[in-house]
């Protein structure tokens, strides 16, 4: 009989008493350590440039980005590294945001180092925590020269890191609807198709708590920056419904894509960028952005904490916002890019293209979600701002649904 | 010295025990009951409350896991005693070669193995999109999103668990007490039934032991292969640790969950009987 089964079946001698007693005095002392909270006082400027002043130049940099987030050939870090000389190893480890966040928090409260010098994460909670926890490494703007030449002023004035104090856009894209066209025959222009019960089970929605959030109360009109808590629990009771109506047939992460593509759902919420991935190679999935309004996200670069080449990190951040390096970047992975003149530079690539690379650098140069206008940049709502309590209120109204 | 020995033989594995057993579940068991939240820390405040409510909220995810668990854990039984069977007594010269074949997906990461049959049993792929082509299954028939999916995916994943113990057990079994038997004129089913069934009951406790565990609480394949209503209390621990940095409800759930599948086997143990199921299941 293993000593696990015993203690619960055989009566305990007094050695065994001892020995609770001492498993509990364990307890109570392991008890008294929480785990600690460290929210980050605002740096002071001398702090900043005491930081920097100390840092130098190790000619290595380690990038954590998303998938397919990179020309295949790696073109715009291969560039880097002959212009500068500095070698780079580029890892595609992060899925989610929270997921990648609930790894790497630990590490980083630690005060350890989490063995990438950039990382990329959507302006969201996630990133707020990041920031407010004092995890991302307060930027050196002297040492910036492209962004602040290159970024287009929306990029430069964003309400959740103001002056790119901590983070520089990576790139942005739209939340819109997606749908395989060998399936759905009828346009789709409404939100509300995603509520259609005549598609129902074949509708997939986002498991992530702020994207459906966002839909559903785009849905009822409501503008998700500035909803309050009565607005969360409108949207939850829409969203509900449309679940227990079973036309939700799945609450996806990134699978959303393949599995619109395979046609098991017929229209779901979707990203951009991905929707056009899919259609180059080939696949009946078309993306629209709904008539009631979609979501902005963007994408940061930030240096966390504990880096160990910050210097190089920041280099390679600039990099990417020259003009030239951008367009290279975009016309690969086709979302909003930060840099405006990647336009231009991709309609003159265009006037010396042939055939059907002309034809897709054109579409490029066209598309209201690569380079939205003014009137596209107003049918898209930004995400809502949540404080740590506020988390405590929404996340819970939306996983209801989610993760019923 | 020499009555010390023993003693300092056992210590690697008390440490052992201590360091990655002990040390992380009492931790765990101080955080569950905490209040706070990731931002401004966490503070001791002894909140049972931590558990009722998280029990509370999640009871039906967690009465699920335990049906998804006792479900696929059955449907595994079903298949992987015969299959050990034909391995231990049929297979002859050949064993190995089964036992490698069984053993072969697992060089496959375990979410690839389960994404994998998103690609098969996607609803127009190449199994059913055949089948409604033929006209043999009707348009909207689907098993990815269901609780078929779910339930069919523990069992995929978890079988060979329950196939090796089972086969370790009848290995073991000597055929000449099944000959015994015969020669007192038990019918091959009796024979069965009477002798190679309990002696084989060990193996059959453990391979329940080593699924029914595992398949409770795994949240990968209710993520990837179920819909809307498949949520599992894997998932819920899981989002309450990393989405929502909410290490109470997280560590709560998680020792609900194992007190649950603790009495669990506790009672199963009683209920098959011995302390030789035991002393088996340990070896």
């Amino acid at each position: 009989m293993n000593p696990l089964m015993r203690g619960m079946t055989q009566p305990r001698t007094r050695r065994d008493v001892f020995r609770l007693a001492g498993f509990s005095a364990a307890g109570l002392a392991l008890a008294a350590c929480g785990v600690q909270g460290q929210k980050a006082a605002p740096p002071k400027a001398d702090a900043v440039a005491d930081y920097w002043a100390k840092q130098k130049k190790n000619g290595k940099v380690v990038f954590a980005n998303w998938p397919e987030y990179m020309p295949e050939d790696k073109g715009p870090l291969e560039k880097f590294k002959k212009d500068t000389g500095i070698a780079y190893e580029y890892k595609e480890v992060i899925q989610e945001n929270a997921e990648f966040f609930g790894k790497a928090d630990p590490v980083l409260r630690a005060g350890q180092s989490l063995g990438y010098d950039i990382v990329v994460m959507t302006n969201g909670i996630q990133l707020q925590h990041m920031i407010e926890l004092g995890y991302a490494v307060p930027l050196d703007h002297s040492k910036l020269p492209n962004f602040d030449a290159n970024a287009g002023q929306k990029y430069k004035e964003r309400s959740y890191d103001p002056g790119n104090k901590y983070t520089v856009p990576y790139t942005s894209g739209v939340t819109g609807i997606a749908y395989n066209t060998k399936y759905v025959k009828d346009e789709i222009t409404s939100i509300e198709s995603l509520f259609d019960p005549k598609y129902k089970g074949r509708v997939g929605m986002m498991a992530d708590a702020q994207e459906i959030a966002n839909f559903g109360m785009i849905a009822l009109g409501i503008d998700p920056e500035k909803s309050t808590e009565a607005d969360w629990n409108k949207a939850g009771e829409k969203l509900k419904a449309q679940r227990d109506a079973g036309i939700v047939r799945k609450y996806y992460d990134q699978s959303y894509i393949d599995a619109v593509s395979k046609g098991d759902v017929w229209l779901t919420m979707a990203w951009s960028g991905d929707v056009f991935q899919r259609q180059l190679a080939g696949e009946p999935v078309k993306f629209v952005v709904p008539a009631e309004g979609g979501t902005i996200w963007t994408d940061n670069m930030l240096i966390p904490k504990g880096a160990a080449n910050p210097v190089d990190a920041l280099m390679l951040m600039d990099y990417l916002y020259q003009p030239a390096v951008a367009a290279e970047l975009d016309e690969y992975i086709q979302y909003v890019t930060p840099v405006p003149a990647v336009q231009d530079l991709l309609r003159e690539k265009a006037k010396t293209a042939k055939g059907e690379d002309k034809k897709a650098l054109e579409d490029m140069v066209d598309s209201p979600l690569m380079f939205p206008s003014e009137a596209d940049y107003a049918k898209l709502r930004n995400y809502t701002q949540l404080t740590t309590q506020q988390e405590q209120v929404f996340n819970p109204i939306f996983q209801s649904i989610t993760q019923a | 010295m020499r009555r010390l020995t023993p003693y300092l033989l056992a210590l690697p594995s008390w440490m052992w025990l201590a360091i990655f057993l002990v040390v992380p579940m009492v931790a765990m068991a101080s955080v569950s009951l905490q209040t706070g939240n990731a931002i401004d820390g966490f503070a001791m405040t002894f909140s049972f409350s931590n558990y009722t409510e998280a029990i509370g909220r999640y009871s039906t995810q967690l009465a699920r896991s335990l049906l998804y668990g006792a479900l696929a854990t059955v449907a595994m039984l079903v298949i992987g005693y015969p299959v050990a069977y034909f391995i231990a007594f049929k297979a002859g010269a050949r064993k190995s070669m089964y036992l490698f074949l069984l053993l072969l997906p697992f060089f496959v990461s375990f979410v690839l193995r389960t994404i994998s049959w998103n690609f098969l049993l996607a609803d127009n792929g190449i199994l059913f999109g055949t089948l409604k082509g033929w006209g043999l299954l009707p348009a909207d028939f689907h098993v990815l999103a269901t609780t078929v999916a779910v339930v069919g995916g523990l069992t995929y994943n978890f079988l060979p668990f329950m196939i090796l113990p089972i086969y370790v057990a009848l290995e073991r079994v000597d055929p000449r007490v099944v000959e015994a038997a015969q020669d007192l004129y038990a019918t091959r089913a009796a024979a069965f039934r009477r002798v190679v069934l309990p002696l084989s009951l060990p193996g059959v406790f453990a391979g329940v032991l080593m699924t029914f565990v595992p398949a409770t609480a795994d949240p990968i394949n209710a993520a990837i292969l179920g819909g809307t209503s498949n949520t599992m209390i894997g998932n819920i621990i899981q989002t309450a640790y990393l989405t929502n940095l909410d290490y109470p409800t997280a560590s709560a759930l998680s020792f609900t969950l194992m007190a649950v599948l603790l009495v669990g086997i506790f009672i199963y143990a009683r209920a098959l009987g011995t302390e030789n199921v035991l002393e088996a299941a340990a070896r």
